[in-house]
């Protein structure tokens, strides 16, 4: 599939690499069957080391975030410009989305993730440990909400 | 004056008018925008004063890079929350007498971002807006039409009398408080001197 490797095998190499590292493939029903891994959020700097030095996936084309009604999710799309392969997509997991949501920043490995994290920061409210410059990117300091989140709520406006 | 004897005595040669029409005159057809675009509408504002639309035609040509120097804002586009003190600001910066044209469905209400939450629902609810023009974005032909309708505006102001306009009322501001970042949005939310809002607040 992608590095002359499936995505299992990855999971695989990962979790014989990585000892406790707990990986679980998220399988796409849709006709894109675009499956991805999700790492566990203690091993996701490790993985993410082992996936860019050994597997040569070594560009970051995007970084996102999904509000799941338990839990944030931080998604991020890897290439390998190396082998011309790609995408691998890994996910990392915060335990919910009230008092744990830090996350191990990827920023250190793929430094195109560093406009991205701060946005999830900003716009989910995803704390990434590590991150070298944690602040909002397009809200303004001293903003407190975090408007992406479903359960956000607009300040009240005298609308009709 | 009497329109009809005005008329009578310029067929015999004889100008006459009186000191405010030659005044709103005078400043009618000089109308010196300020240099700045928010968004898209800002490029049909730039098409407007190119060859084709030629808004040189009106006397509002020269578009200032300062604004000590302009008459007029043209709000073209979307005002986010993060950008809407600024541009209060810049229209506090202009000096007596200035007007304002918002241009296209964002300026006027926020438009499709209406219900976002990083948009600001229309420039009118911190400064006062002379011209609205809906559209998105609106033709050059409206932005023109909005240049006829304040030159028309400016040329039917009163010098004298309470319905002066406001930069001949020592009394009336020509600053509009500058809105603050809050924490959850901008702080005030609007500017109750300048904004009414048309629509009755339905509670509960």
């Amino acid at each position: 599939m992608t590095l002359g490797l499936t995505l299992g095998e990855i999971s695989s190499r990962l979790q014989s690499e990585l000892p406790g590292c707990q990986v679980e493939l998220v399988t796409n029903g849709s006709p894109s069957a675009q499956n991805s891994l999700l790492i566990d959020r203690q091993h996701g700097l490790e993985a993410a080391r082992l996936l860019r030095d050994e597997l040569q996936l070594d560009y970051c084309s995007n970084a996102t975030a999904v509000d799941w009604p338990q839990y944030l999710e931080m998604v991020y799309h890897l290439f390998s410009i190396e082998k011309k392969e790609g995408p691998v997509v890994i996910r990392l997991r915060t335990a919910n989305r009230t008092d744990d949501v830090t996350l191990p920043s990827l920023t250190p490995v793929w430094r195109s993730a560093e406009f991205q994290e701060r946005e999830a920061f900003d716009l989910y409210g995803i704390v990434f440990a590590g991150h070298p410059d944690l602040r909002r990117i397009l809200m303004w300091e001293g903003f407190t909400d975090h408007p992406m989140r479903k359960d956000y709520v607009p300040p009240p406006e005298d609308e009709p | 004056m009497d329109e009809q004897l005005k008329t009578e005595l310029g067929k015999q040669g004889i100008f006459a008018t009186s000191l405010q029409e030659l005044y709103n005159w005078g400043r009618k057809n000089s109308v010196w925008p300020l240099t700045f675009g928010l968004a898209c509408c800002a490029i049909e504002m730039i098409a407007t004063t190119m060859a084709r639309y030629d808004l040189a035609r009106f006397g509002a040509e020269v578009f200032r890079p300062s604004p000590r120097q302009a008459d007029l804002m043209i709000v073209s586009g979307t005002v986010t929350k993060k950008m809407a003190p600024q541009v209060v600001r810049l229209y506090n910066q202009m000096p007596e007498p200035k007007y304002v044209i918002a241009m296209g469905a964002c300026a006027i209400s926020g438009g499709p971002f209406r219900d976002g939450y990083n948009v600001l629902k229309g420039i009118d609810r911190f400064i006062p807006v002379d011209v609205h023009i809906p559209g998105c974005p609106p033709r050059p032909e409206a932005l023109i039409h909005a240049f006829m309708t304040l030159q028309e505006k400016i040329s039917n102001q009163q010098l004298t009398g309470a319905e002066r306009p406001r930069h001949l009322q020592a009394d009336e501001p020509s600053e509009f408080p500058v809105p603050a970042f809050g924490e959850h949005g901008l702080e005030p939310a609007q500017n109750d001197n300048v904004f009414h809002n048309p629509f009755k607040v339905i509670q509960g």
